[in-house]
């Protein structure tokens, strides 16, 4: 074939300078498709981190509404921490279980990740709709409105991590621990780590920095 | 049932779009009945609809930009005869209507003409530069481009059902805010980039972990070629900068939808949020536009002269200088509101950094040409264009980034006619250039050339008719997006500009003859070697078009100009070589997945834009659904046999030894 044979003896490239490592080729799939998944995760970084700075754009334009330290409830943010702390150690113990093919462990991890998720929802859920209720609602001020968008935006990819943590359940009870599945489950965690780390972010900024103001 | 839809969102009392619709309407049918009746409706299906093959996929890109190329330009020539006719007068064109007009152009060149042409041709060349099958994620690349269509129609479709955005091309609240703007376009506007938004983050991603991780044996970083460097360059910059842009019309739309208070005037809202938002995205916008444009002329500069590339290491680091300043100069875009002498003089100082790297690479497409055997074919005649034309959008770029002059010339006709320099001058005719250059490669055989350069001639010509007379009504005072004005020294102005477009309008024309006259003699201009240009890189080495597989066995490359190489030591070697052990290959399978997604996204889209709830629904839980069917899937691949990737390779080999042998006896 000609490229690897007219190309098959080595000569000297000008710019070799002997340090330069010899690219392999092509990487395996699962490095592929681990890599891709970071790309797109540090892509919705960039877009949590508009919405971080909406926040701290807007926190004082409170058109004489309420100001975040009459509003957040540390004991039910806190509950939520644990929560979505202990659910990504939880993961990565079902991701440990999948990739020693053990099923027992893959379920009981999963489930327990997919019910500290679901508290997690529940718990935000009732902090939002009190706050409609007593008429503090996104529309009330620009503060509110930022507020409401940047936990919420967490929230719903919370949601979609839920819903995706049930599909994989569903496939690797249908399909097994096939490569494929495996590769989907890393992506997962991956997921579910990041919203993790984004949870850090709104904690601090939004309920701890949020609270003094 | 409906939400806000019923009779009154078809404007029966606007003869303009309605006609333009109903023409459009009848050539759509036109063309679905051609394709049914003469049976072409699977081929259609499996051949190119459910593809997932980066060619044929960096193909439809191309097409619909062409198409959307059509839609922009009648807006501009709308829009030139409007101001030429408008002196003391109306003119033509309704005031709302024309304003709709430019915010349509605005969007759609950008969006959909400049962004899929580039996004196209990174698709359908780089993993061939590269020596690989396919891009990272082949079904996923699908859903991309469909998605982009769909973006594209949502925006046809305010034509005739409701009205698009008379906001120009950014939307910038508070008029694209619900009090100023109640109708739908600004949500037709939004929804449509949020959705094509989607898809070309999903092509940067793609692309950059194509040039990241599936690189052939031996391509190291520094022997990649150019048009990979600037690909990987403007993907990390989409990967970047179009969550933002998804986030800011997200507030927009939550703002819009639900009352809440980003952006408006009342509760505290920000409106220069938005400014630094959207232009911390559009900035980088234009780089990862005029990026791929670069590489382009790359390639096309060093296979025109005969000569490797000049500086190659220096052009690599002026890509990577670029993608990076380019994130730290957005604020140039509004030194007059406000922001006070130190903000503005960082910003402009940050913005003029950039021509030097822009510098940097323009001298060094100029000594490659130096001492180069140069041929003027006509992706040569582009690229050589692009650097005049180029270099004077940058100085105005430059001039304009100075605060004090950008406090004479912001939203003047001067800017008018410095984007459309660099925008014209350097994406359009990189585009153009790259389809010159590459359509051998895609279809196998070459473009007329006298059309070709009548073509390039017409356009070059047309565009300094059309934009120079646009500086200088600029300078004499001119605003920008006018529907119709008083001054008189401003009208002879108008009329030049307004012959421009019409010699303008020639060149497109003459692109579209090149088309058709080509296809009529394809079996003339056939490509038998794969390597019409005498190319340098390793697209050439594949046969045109190349098997669905790229290459029968992935490339191993020695140094820069891989293929160049290889030629050079086929003709020293003599061409006996024992037959090679061909292996099965496995290739994905294709999916209809994007444009069953893209389907579902059109519904969604629209009943969001006149907000019919139930419909929405309807899109949501079937985009859902797609999803998990076609995560259900249990064989995305299917295999290659040997013998047949022998059969196909041999043929290619046989053709290219002749050609070698040929050139060897020259
Ligand atoms: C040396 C390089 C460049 C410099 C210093 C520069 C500078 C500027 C400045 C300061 C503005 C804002 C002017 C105003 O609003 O008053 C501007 C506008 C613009 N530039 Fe450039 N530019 C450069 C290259 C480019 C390139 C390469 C492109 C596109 C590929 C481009 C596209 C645009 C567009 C589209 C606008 C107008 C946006 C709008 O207001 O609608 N520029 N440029
Ligand atoms: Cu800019």
């Amino acid at each position: 074939m000609s490229m690897t044979a007219t190309a098959g003896h080595a000569h000297a490239d000008p710019h070799h300078i002997g340090l330069v490592i010899e690219h392999p080729g092509p990487a395996s799939k699962r490095i592929v498709t681990a890599y891709g998944f970071w790309v797109f995760l540090l892509s919705d970084i960039v877009m949590f981190s508009c919405f971080f700075a909406a926040y701290a754009v807007l926190v004082h334009q409170t058109a004489d509404g309420p100001k975040g330290s009459e509003i957040f409830e540390q004991r039910n943010v806190a509950i939520e921490t644990v929560c979505l702390l202990l659910s990504s150690f939880t993961c990565g113990m079902a991701s440990i279980a999948a990739d020693v093919r053990n099923r027992f462990w893959f379920y009981l991890g999963m489930t327990v990740t997919c019910v500290l998720g679901l508290i997690f929802l529940v718990i935000e859920f009732r902090e939002f709709a009190d706050l409609v209720a007593r008429g503090y609602g996104p529309s009330r001020s620009a503060f509110l409105s930022s507020f409401f968008s940047l936990v919420g935006c967490h929230g719903l990819h919370v949601s979609a991590g839920v819903l995706w943590l049930l599909t994989m359940m569903a496939q690797v009870f249908a399909k097994g621990f096939r490569a494929d599945v495996l590769r989907r489950m890393m992506c997962f965690a991956l997921f579910w780590h990041a919203l993790d780390i984004i949870w850090v972010g709104v904690f601090s900024v939004v309920y701890l920095l949020g609270s003094a103001v | 049932m409906l939400g806000k839809l019923d009779w009154s969102a078809i404007p029966f009392d606007q003869p303009i779009p309605l006609v333009a619709g109903g023409v459009v309407l009848v050539a759509i049918l036109g063309v679905l009945a051609w394709v049914v009746v003469r049976g072409h409706l699977p081929y259609l299906w499996h051949e190119w609809i459910t593809s997932v093959d980066h060619k044929r996929i960096g193909v439809m890109y191309i097409l619909l930009a062409s198409v959307m190329l059509l839609r922009g330009g009648s807006d501009a020539i709308m829009m030139r005869i409007q101001q030429a006719v408008a002196y003391q007068s109306q003119g033509y064109l309704p005031p709302e209507h024309y304003n709709q007009i430019f915010s349509a152009h605005g969007t759609i060149m950008i969006f959909f003409v400049a962004m899929p042409f580039v996004i196209g041709l990174m698709n359908l060349v780089v993993p061939l530069q590269l020596g690989v099958r396919d891009v990272a994620f082949p079904t996923l690349n699908s859903v991309g481009f469909w998605l982009t269509a769909t973006g594209a129609l949502l925006v046809n479709l305010s034509l005739v059902i409701g009205e698009f955005a008379r906001t120009g091309w950014l939307a910038f609240p508070p008029l694209s805010g619900l009090s100023y703007s109640p109708g739908v376009g600004v949500d037709y506007y939004a929804w449509s980039l949020q959705i094509s938004g989607v898809g070309t983050l999903v092509a940067g991603i793609n692309l950059v972990t194509t040039v990241l991780k599936l690189r052939t044996k031996g391509m190291n970083y520094l022997r990649m070629p150019m048009f990979c460097w600037t690909t990987l360059a403007s993907n990390l910059l989409i990967v970047a900068a179009f969550p933002i842009l998804t986030a800011t019309l997200a507030m927009l739309l939550l703002d819009r939808y639900l009352g809440f208070h980003f952006f408006t005037n009342e509760a505290g809202g920000n409106v220069m949020m938005f400014m630094n938002l959207i232009w911390a995205w559009g900035h980088p916008e234009v780089y990862i536009l005029v990026l791929p444009a670069f590489g382009i002329f790359s390639e096309v500069v060093s296979t025109f002269s005969g000569k490797a590339l000049f500086g190659y290491r220096s052009m690599v680091l002026a890509t990577m200088a670029i993608c990076v300043i380019s994130f730290m100069v957005w604020l140039h875009h509004f030194f007059t509101m406000g922001a006070g002498p130190d903000v503005n003089a960082i910003f402009g100082i940050a913005s003029m950094i950039i021509a030097v790297p822009t510098g940097v690479k323009i001298y060094n497409w100029l000594f490659t040409m130096y001492g180069g055997r140069i041929r003027f074919a006509t992706p040569m005649l582009w690229a050589v264009g692009f650097m005049v034309t180029f270099i004077i959008g940058g100085l105005t770029g430059v001039l304009v980034a100075v605060p004090p002059a950008d406090f004479m010339l912001h939203n003047s006709m001067f800017l008018v006619a410095h984007f459309h320099n660099v925008i014209i001058g350097g994406v359009l005719f990189g585009a153009f250039a790259g389809f010159e250059y590459w359509f051998p490669k895609a279809f196998g055989f070459r473009l007329d050339e006298r059309w070709g350069k009548a073509a390039f001639w017409f356009t070059f010509v047309g565009f300094y008719v059309t934009f120079m007379p646009l500086y200088i009504a600029g300078m004499l005072g001119m605003t920008r997006r006018l529907q119709h004005y008083d001054v008189a020294a401003w009208r002879p102005w108008m009329f030049v500009a307004a012959f421009g477009m019409a010699v303008l309008s020639v060149g497109v024309i003459c692109q579209i003859m090149q088309l058709v006259v080509s296809i009529r003699n394809r079996e003339a201009l056939r490509d038998r070697t794969g390597d019409p240009w005498d190319g340098r890189s390793l697209e050439w080495a594949t046969s045109s078009p190349p098997p669905v597989f790229n290459f029968a066995f992935n490339p191993d490359v020695r140094g820069e100009d891989a293929y160049w190489d290889m030629k050079a030591k086929a003709q020293q070697q003599s061409l006996e070589h024992d037959e090679p052990e061909y292996q099965d290959i496995e290739m994905p399978r294709n999916s209809p997945t994007g444009f069953v997604c893209a389907f579902f996204a059109t519904i969604m889209g629209f009943a969001l834009i006149w907000h019919i709830w139930w419909m929405v629904m309807v899109g949501g839980v079937g985009a859902f659904a797609t999803f998990v069917v076609f995560a259900w899937r249990d064989h995305d691949e299917y295999v290659i046999p040997a013998a047949e990737v022998a059969r196909i390779d041999r043929v290619n080999l046989e053709e290219r030894r002749s050609l070698v042998s040929m050139a060897g006896a020259v």
